[in-house]
């Protein structure tokens, strides 16, 4: 594997007063060039407060959480946005934008204050577009966009700052299957053929199962998981963490999982492990 | 090109409309007499003591406050945002206002004061739309910033209504805004107030764009949001004291005139900004030069003339944002 580019050290994050009950807890973490990391686990597990640590949008209340091998919270955001390409959580732009302005966004951080983009910044963010196959779409206007487009759009936004990490927070996304997928294998393709370090958090385990290099499974803040999916996915971590019984099925040496229905549970289910 | 051609050609007809029209019949041939020397003491005394400073000023104000409504307008994520509407220019005629009736207002220290209203304004408006947690309510800042703006236009009219008669009637026209004040001290004052807000806006016009994303976003792009609103936030509250100090308050002009140019430029502030400071100077001086023509010799307040344009585009606005 490659460098280190983000590593959490014993991190935890209380939001509100520090008595209440921690959103992240110590959570111990690296990601590296070249390798997927998919953070699993349902709502209100700490997914996107753990991706806030490791982005420097949130400091540790408890614990170190570095990026570049720095305190990610003390980056100035310009420097840092030259080295993270970020694909948040919500975003609704408030007016009306077209798809090849929203992604020479992504060249803000490398533009002086004043003056039109340069040369180099037009061309990448026409790599950008034909990367992400959107650039049929770059006179569109961004609110006439499908999920899948948008996201991808956004991706080829990210692509577009010419970063060493890629960091998709798709916690609450809802695609249906095809477009789920073009943006997985999109993700995929560019974290291991342009050695970036990936970080993706996602509701879809038997996704993140087949595309991660390694996956982090969060349960109440805590991270109850973390190594190669084959390694540490199990119907026993996956009930405990989701609260449903599931059955293992295993598609070419990958766990993926089957919930399974109420008259299911008490019939002994293959490949329990 | 053709669209900033446009922009220009209209800034210079407004100008020269505002140097044409007035109680004292002159015209377009002796104006230019005055403004070149060749015209009598009287007619140059006109053109270059009174309509020349007037018009600049007006232009200048009437672009600072476009310019500041366009800059809010990305700050709050709400394009119905506009210093009159958000409350800073309530707050800064209350502070002036008060700076006014308490005599030490001096045409140097009455900016100071207003200053200090329209950030007490925008700080209130702002505690009043944190609803819940650290969340930005659009809606509710709006409301809050109508209320808090009614609330120092009735302070406003209290003080008035309790100083020495001959200051009243005086301060009462300043209110609804105009520029039978104007002058070239009021002139130079306001530009020494406001050159270094609007290039400071300017300067952060890219971070602006990302602004509409949303806060995340945007930081994630490399904007340091809450330096970036600290910063704008008291170069708009500086703008618009500035622009009420020396004219009163002036509404929508901030509200019209960006919402105007995003039609046609779109909504990146590298040229927004610009475009809207220039037809907010066009848009000024042309209410001006109606607030003294329509009724002459009598002279409406230009805010009143702002309002009429002013409230039917934000109906218009209302309706297709709310939607």
């Amino acid at each position: 594997m490659g460098d280190v580019i983000f590593e959490a050290r014993g991190a935890s994050y209380t939001y509100g007063r520090v008595d209440d009950r921690p959103a992240v807890r110590d959570v111990d973490l690296d990601v590296s060039t070249g390798e997927l990391v998919g953070v699993v686990g349902p709502n209100g597990s700490g997914k996107t407060t753990l991706l806030r640590l490791l982005l420097g949008a949130l400091a540790p209340s408890l614990g170190q959480a570095l990026a570049f091998g720095s305190p990610a919270a003390q980056w100035r955001r310009r420097e840092l946005a030259r080295l993270v390409g970020v694909v948040s959580q919500r975003e609704e732009p408030a007016f009306p934008l077209r798809v090849k302005q929203a992604v020479l966004f992504g060249r803000y951080p490398h533009m002086g204050a004043l003056g039109a983009p340069s040369k180099e910044d037009l061309a990448a963010v026409d790599r950008a577009l034909d990367r992400c196959d959107v650039k049929s779409l770059s006179e569109r206007w961004v609110a006439t966009l499908s999920g899948g487009e948008w996201q991808r759009v956004r991706i080829a936004r990210a692509l577009a700052q010419n970063p060493r990490a890629l960091v998709l927070d798709e916690g609450t996304a809802s695609l249906d299957i095809r477009h789920e997928m073009e943006v997985f294998e999109l993700v995929s393709e560019l974290v291991h053929e342009g050695h970036l370090a990936g970080l993706l958090v996602t509701h879809h385990v038997n996704l993140a199962a087949r595309f991660v290099d390694k996956i982090v499974v969060m349960d109440a803040g805590a991270a109850v998981a973390v190594g190669k999916p084959e390694q540490v996915l199990s119907p026993r971590v996956f009930e405990q963490v989701f609260g449903w019984p599931v059955a293992r099925a295993d598609w070419r040496g990958v766990p993926q999982f089957v919930p399974l229905r109420v008259g299911e549970r008490e019939a002994g289910t293959p490949n329990q492990s | 090109m053709g669209r900033w051609f446009v922009l220009g050609t209209l800034a210079t007809l407004a100008i020269a409309v505002g140097l044409i029209v007035g109680p004292a019949e002159l015209s377009l041939a002796r104006v230019w007499g005055a403004l070149t020397g060749s015209e009598n003491a009287s007619a140059a005394a006109i053109v270059l003591d009174l309509r020349l400073p007037r018009a600049l000023l007006a232009f200048l104000v009437g672009g600072s406050l476009a310019v500041t409504g366009a800059a809010l307008q990305a700050l709050v994520r709400n394009p119905l945002a506009d210093p009159y509407l958000l409350g800073l220019s309530g707050g800064a005629g209350l502070g002036a206002v008060a700076a006014i009736v308490l005599e030490f207002g001096s045409s140097w220290s009455v900016p100071i004061a207003a200053l200090a209203g329209a950030l007490l304004a925008i700080v209130l408006v702002y505690r009043l739309a944190i609803v819940s947690g650290s969340v930005l309510d659009a809606r509710i800042l709006l409301l809050a910033g109508v209320v808090v703006g009614a609330f120092a236009s009735s302070l406003m009219g209290a003080i008035i209504a309790l100083s020495p008669a001959q200051q009243v009637r005086n301060a009462f026209l300043w209110i609804l805004g105009g520029f039978d004040a104007a002058s070239w001290q009021a002139l130079t004052v306001f530009a020494v107030y406001a050159v270094i807000p609007l290039g400071v806006i300017y300067r952060y016009n890219r971070p602006l764009d990302l602004m509409a994303l949303g806060e995340e976003p945007a930081q994630f792009l490399g904007a340091d949001i809450e330096r970036l609103k600290r910063i704008l936030y008291v170069s708009a509250s500086l703008l618009t004291a500035a622009a009420v100090s020396v004219s009163g308050v002036i509404g929508f002009v901030g509200l019209v005139v960006p919402h105007a140019i995003r039609l046609v430029w779109g909504h990146l502030h590298r040229s927004l900004l610009p475009a809207a400071f220039l037809l907010g100077g066009t848009l000024l001086v042309t209410a001006d030069a109606i607030a003294r023509t329509a009724f002459a010799p009598l002279t409406l307040p230009v805010g009143v003339v702002t309002a009429l344009i002013g409230v039917p585009v934000f109906v218009v606005l209302v309706r297709k944002w709310a939607t």
